[in-house]
């Protein structure tokens, strides 16, 4: 070995070994992150963390279905009982009324402090007279009576108060002591996960722990409950499947691929040797690809591995030009510069998404320019140098003759006339495109989303089940301090009144109806009357009322007791049903406080949408408060917005990726109308296959318009080859015998490896398209015939040219 | 029995008296009663405030000033004797009142009396026993008597026939 060829060797495995110890440290995320913004906004950010962490994402809904009601019922109670024993859960609620005592005890004993009812107007004459008046009239009623024996100690009826303004919040129906659906037909239990929403590895633990602990109920029920079927949804849910099905799309989409161009490769070599090292510049690409992403990123997404299929498409290519054309000696100096244009056009293309604010995207350009030029780089270098001496593979020069004369045929068709045709496919294709512009583009996020249909059904009929509110729209109150944000909901809570009244909302929930913040406390206690005026003020207003007001001597005492006594905090939530309530709608990272208040449909059941409006004209009477600062967030109107975002960024990119493809032709091929010819086919390949989505009513996403990029940058490699092609059979035309029959040969060389090429592309990316995964099959559907199509138009296009 | 069973639907007025120690004088309320069989009873109050109470099978509906609550009979047994007692007797149900009370028959057709004491314990602690007087297929008067000595009395009327 030669000291040149042994450093080359020794400085490429060096590379390899450096790339490989990155991408094996590397940090692999399946979680949404991939579609959320590097440089978001305020409400981007909020977006992001209620999406990622807010209490909706850690919501497991769960339905029992199947079976008897009375079956279901008590599997429903017994499995409420286990999950309320795993710590894995920080609530779980089915109707069951496990806390209810402790909540009644907590709820009677703070009376005073927690009552919105509680002011110093409550506790004059009048005010006294009209709450017992009402108390009174409910003691005649059956629901009244659960009460009477509270009334000595609470005449005003403040528990009474409490308890209905709790139950305010919507739950569903109870039958047998648990939950139901409105058609009774399933059993309902929501849990809380204790770990965040972002914690996918805790969703599926809990997600198990709930499946195991229903075959544990079940096996305790014996076996009548064997037709008895779970069903969980939930974010949760959606986390894990889409995880799921990310990975054994990657791992099955990265076997299938290999292994069928490795079959192909095998065919058309004849050659264990050439194989292997046909493989080297895919798996150096691939490999540095990662490590690029890993080192530029910090974590690199599942889907980038995914689309890193879509590499093996091209830097193949590299490889079967190299070997297939390598006996010639002129290589290096013919074949090489075309093939760097090639990649050079490729890697403009990507370099398009590598400023885009969508991680996903800016991950896979960064992917494919390190993968390309390694790719390229050990094609170029390293390969010559392993080449076995007497390496040879089979001759190709009889496929590429075949292909050649039935290009023959088409070159008899007069070149105008197939412009003409060209022309006439384009303009075609660009009036379906035209028709159909409204309907093009694909605009909400979801259309991104990995998580399968079936999934999202359940989760939508659990939901509509549990009556839940979306919390699709929700108003965040974000300050410095707890007090400062339970203050900030009050006020807003109090802004939004109005709205509740004139049915705009149906209500909005508000940490503070759990837990006031302390200056409401501090300011209620302050206005229970002394002892003796509350003394006289009762007595007046009991005999107004024919009250005994010997028996409401209890009310005094409490009075008196709830003037000094200390102030709630969260912690004396313990051990109540309120705790999670209050913890669902606070967050608490770092210096930032947030309560959360979603807002609820003005008419339930009805997906009728919440007019921003209204709202953000009564929060903007909030506005100026010190450190203190309210949003309303619309999840789902502020995802298609971001979205939407994305898809004109990346239209502006990919433009200017076009453009780049356009200059850097314009500048290698030093002519303008060659560079025309050589783009003409790869528009008409993206015009063709945009019209074929169209007309397959298939909405286009971010990742078709992706793929357009990808046809461009694959094409341009087969529409180089038939340029370069071009002048070299001018060029022959002029020589002698010889050298024609070696152009003869080179033209049939050419037709093979693109074909070759062409068909390992055509496999990477069709197999994307089975892939189950939306963003993959976006991909291969777009590329896969495009790249047939580029190479199609390309060569005949240039046939007899 | 077998005569309050034959009966489908009954439309009756009421009149309820509270005597609570808690109060010098009763409350009075007025409204009407409707049965349908076999488990479905409204109660509509309405004076001095206009409510509405129904029940069908194990479902409590309080309807007042336009807000709606649902209980479930079944998580609230205390209210059992204030329904059960009257509806399984208008229903001629006696499994039904058997399985809630200890129930007593006395006097003829023309003037029975039905004397109810709550089974469960956890009803027992409210209520000493619920009184039901009546005629042949008609109820005349409900009284409830509770353990700390309140008690309501309902007396009931048949509407005139239209």
């Amino acid at each position: 070995m030669s000291p040149r060829r042994a450093a080359v060797v020794a400085a490429w495995l060096c590379v390899l070994a450096a790339a490989g110890c990155i991408a094996a440290r590397a940090r692999y995320v399946t979680d949404l992150s991939a579609f959320l913004p590097s440089h978001p906004t305020e409400a981007q950010r909020l977006l992001v963390e209620q999406l990622r962490d807010g209490p909706a994402s850690r919501l497991l809904l769960i339905a029992i279905e199947g079976g008897d009601a009375a079956t279901r019922a008590s599997l429903c109670a017994a499995l409420g009982r286990r999950l309320r024993a795993d710590r894995e859960f920080s609530s779980v609620g089915n109707g069951a009324q496990i806390s209810a005592g402790r909540d009644r005890e907590f709820l009677f004993a703070h009376r005073y402090l927690l009552s919105d009812a509680v002011s110093a107007q409550r506790f004059t004459v009048a005010g006294l007279e009209a709450a017992m008046r009402e108390t009174v009239a409910d003691l005649a009623s059956p629901e009244g009576l659960l009460l009477k024996s509270l009334v000595p100690h609470d005449p005003t009826g403040e528990m009474l108060h409490i308890v209905e303004e709790l139950s305010r919040i919507p739950a569903p129906q109870t039958r047998d002591g648990v939950w139901v659906s409105p058609d009774a037909e399933r059993a309902l239990l929501i849990a809380q996960i204790a770990a965040p929403g972002s914690d996918t590895d805790a969703q599926q633990h809990a997600i198990e722990a709930v499946r195991t602990s229903f075959g544990a109920v079940l096996r305790e029920a014996g076996r009548t409950a064997r037709t008895v079927e779970l069903r969980i949804a939930g974010p949760g849910v959606f986390a894990v499947a889409s995880r799921a099905s990310i990975e054994r799309a990657v791992v099955r989409l990265s076997i299938a691929s290999g292994a069928l161009i490795v079959m192909i490769l095998l065919a058309l070599y004849r050659s264990l040797p050439a194989l292997l090292l046909g493989l080297l510049p895919v798996a150096t690409g691939a490999l540095i690809g990662v490590a690029a992403v890993a080192l530029g990123f910090g974590a690199v997404h599942g889907i980038t591995l995914g689309f890193g299929v879509t590499l093996i498409g091209e830097a193949v290519d590299y490889s079967i030009y190299f070997f297939i054309q390598s006996a010639r000696s002129s290589w290096k100096e013919r074949l090489w510069p075309t093939m760097r244009l090639g990649m050079l056009t490729s890697v403009c293309g990507f370099a398009s998404l590598l400023p885009s604010g969508f991680p996903g995207l800016a991950q896979l350009g960064a992917y494919s320019i390190s993968g390309l030029v390694a790719a390229a780089a050990v094609t170029r270098c390293v390969l010559p140098q392993l080449l076995p001496r007497g390496f040879a593979i089979r001759d190709l020069a009889p496929l590429g003759a075949r292909i050649a004369s039935l290009l023959e045929r088409a070159g008899a068709v007069r070149g105008a006339a197939r412009w003409a045709l060209a022309l006439a496919l384009a303009g075609a294709a660009l009036a379906v495109l035209v028709v159909d512009r409204a309907t093009l583009w694909d605009r909400e996020l979801s259309s991104l989303s990995p998580i399968p249909p079936a999934e999202q059904r359940s989760y939508a009929l659990l939901r509509a089940d549990l009556g839940a509110p979306d919390a699709l729209e929700l108003v965040i109150v974000s300050g410095p301090s707890l007090e400062a944000v339970l203050e900030g909901a009050e006020r807003t809570a109090r802004a939004l009144a109005p709205l509740i009244e004139s049915k705009v909302i149906g209500g909005v929930d508000s940490p503070a109806d759990y837990l006031p913040s302390l200056a409401t406390q501090r300011a209620r206690r302050a206005s229970l009357p002394a002892a003796e005026v509350l003394r006289a003020n009762l007595d007046r207003a009991a005999a107004a009322l024919g009250l005994d007001a010997a028996q409401l001597a209890p009310f005094l005492a409490d009075v008196q007791a709830a003037r000094t006594a200390p102030l709630l905090e969260p912690q004396d939530l313990a051990g109540t049903s309120l705790a999670a309530g209050f913890g669902a709608l606070v967050m608490h990272e770092g210096r930032t406080w947030r309560a959360l208040m979603p807002l609820r449909a003005a008419h339930p059941g009805a997906r009728a949408r919440i007019d921003p409006a209204p709202i953000r004209a009564a929060l903007s009477s909030l506005a100026g408060a010190a450190q203190l600062s309210v949003h309303l967030l619309d999840l789902k109107r502020e995802s298609d917005a971001l979205y939407e975002d994305y898809l004109h960024e990346a239209m502006r990119f990919s433009l200017a990726g076009l453009l780049g493809i356009v200059v850097l032709l314009c500048v290698a091929l030093r002519s303008v109308a060659r560079s025309a010819r050589v783009l003409a086919p790869l528009v008409l390949a993206v015009l063709t296959v945009a019209a074929a989505l169209a007309l397959c009513r298939i909405e286009l996403t971010l990742l078709h318009l992706v793929g357009m990029l990808l046809i461009v940058a694959v094409g341009s490699n087969y529409a180089l080859f038939f340029d370069r092609r071009g002048p070299d059979r001018r060029g022959a035309g002029h020589g002698d015998l010889e050298q024609r029959a070696g152009a003869g040969r080179e033209t049939a060389l050419t037709f093979a490896s693109l074909a070759v090429a062409n068909l390992c592309t055509v496999i990477g990316f069709g197999l994307l398209s089975f892939s189950g995964v939306p963003v993959l099959v976006a991909l291969g559907t777009t590329v896969a015939p495009g790249a047939f199509l580029a190479l199609l138009f390309a060569a005949l296009l240039a046939a007899g040219a | 029995m077998h005569l309050l069973a034959a009966r489908r639907h009954g439309e009756t007025s009421f009149v309820e008296q509270h005597f609570l120690k808690l109060l010098k004088r009763p409350t009075e309320s007025y409204g009407e009663l409707i049965y349908d069989a076999p488990d479905r009873l409204v109660k509509r109050t309405i004076e001095p405030r206009p409510e509405t109470l129904s029940v069908s099978g194990d479902e409590l509906t309080v309807q007042r000033g336009g807000r709606r609550r649902v209980l479930d009979l079944e998580a609230h047994p205390e209210i059992l004797p204030f329904i059960e007692s009257i509806r399984a007797t208008l229903a001629g149900d006696l499994g039904s009142l058997e399985r809630a009370f200890d129930v007593e028959f006395a006097g003829d057709l023309a003037r029975w009396r039905l004397t109810l004491r709550p089974r469960a314990p956890q009803v027992a602690k409210t209520v000493s026993q619920v009184r039901i007087e009546g005629t042949r297929d008609t109820l005349l008067e409900v009284e409830i008597l509770e353990t700390d000595g309140d008690r309501s009395l309902m007396t009931l009327r048949e509407h005139p026939a239209p």
